[in-house]
């Protein structure tokens, strides 16, 4: 992955508007949380292989941390705190914002085919 | 009869940082030791420290690193296909009968797993319940014994302290090359030990040098 060049990830993203894609959204704080602090949560959330087709999708934000929002017919799906993107060699677009240690705190994921489950 | 060890954890590396010692005890006496790892932490937070993963390419990093950790410590490995963090939602009886076709065949002389409910992670918990599960599915008189592995903060004073604590502190250059074949997801852990500290077998020791378990009551 590679810290966001917001011009081309933006043409990735509408490359995959109008179409059929896969979704994979997940964010989380991780299992250990409240073991290592009294006074924290767990929480987090994850779907993999939502199929949806989105009208338009966009990036924003600056320096090191952005948002994405995907427009639906009748919904929306947004991701905050991504930092880094690729598009893999399967052509999918993989998007993620990691902590300091390296540890993975939000990811959203488009693909035009199902991300293996 | 001859002795066997059957290890049951959700996610590569489980065996590493809670078992590793253990299992290089039995190695040394010529104890077969069988890995039955539950999933390939698919959903596990770490991806390097510089991260080099991604997490479509986690679960292969991860596979290869548990292999190299059971080449490492000599052990037998099977895959049990689950994912990450979505075992507890599984049946536990078909989760239990899963890992009872694999017991059943290998007969073990005692099974380690972790402490249903003093386990933290979820997948923990639930693997461990049904691991327990399966293995009373054995009639009482051919049980192998169970070492129940309790991680929770409360689990002393909830449970009394554990009778099985083994000291493998002269074990924790073999325990600590297990750890070091995760890569993916040590290099944030060892990071955090080494700023701490010049000597980190010295440290390590400290963290890692006993493996405790609780020798299961069934009723
Ligand atoms: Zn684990």
């Amino acid at each position: 992955m590679q810290p966001i060049e917001i011009d081309q990830l933006q043409q990735y993203i509408d490359a995959f508007a109008n179409k059929e894609v896969y979704i994979h959204l997940e964010t989380t704080n991780g299992a250990y949380a409240s073991h290592f602090n009294k006074d924290a949560y767990n929480a987090g959330a994850f779907i993999r292989n939502a199929q949806v087709t989105y009208q338009r999708g966009k990036i924003v934000g600056a320096g090191s941390t952005y948002r994405v929002g995907l427009k639906l017919e009748i919904g929306w799906i947004y991701a905050e705190g991504v930092s880094q993107y690729e598009l893999d060699k399967n052509n999918r677009l993989l998007m993620a914002g990691h902590d300091r240690e390296g540890r993975l705190m939000v990811a959203l994921q488009i693909s035009e085919t199902p991300f293996k489950y | 009869m001859g002795e066997h060890v059957v290890v049951i954890y959700p996610h590569p590396d489980d065996e590493a940082f809670g078992a590793a010692g253990t299992i290089t005890t039995f190695r040394e006496k010529g104890i077969p030791v069988t890995y039955l790892c539950g999933t390939l932490g698919e959903m596990g937070r770490n991806m390097g420290n510089p991260t080099f993963a991604t997490r479509e390419t986690l679960p292969e990093i991860r596979k290869a690193e548990l292999i190299k950790a059971c080449e490492v410590l000599d052990i037998h490995l099977e895959m049990l296909g689950y994912r990450d963090k979505t075992i507890e939602f599984e049946s536990t009886e078909d989760v239990a009968a899963h890992l009872f076709q694999f017991l059943n065949e290998i007969k073990p002389s005692l099974v380690i797993t972790h402490y249903p409910g003093h386990a933290v992670h979820p997948d923990h918990n639930a693997f461990g319940a049904a691991a327990i599960r399966a293995v009373e599915m054995f009639p009482a008189a051919e049980r192998p014994t169970v070492w129940a592995q309790a991680i929770s903060n409360t689990h002393v004073e909830e449970l009394g302290g554990p009778d099985i604590e083994n000291d493998v502190s002269d074990r924790i250059s073999k325990k600590l090359e297990t750890i070091m074949a995760h890569k993916s997801q040590a290099d944030g852990m060892l990071k955090s030990v080494k700023e701490e500290a010049d000597d980190i077998e010295l440290a390590t020791k400290q963290w890692l040098g006993v493996e405790s378990f609780y020798t299961w009551e069934f009723n």
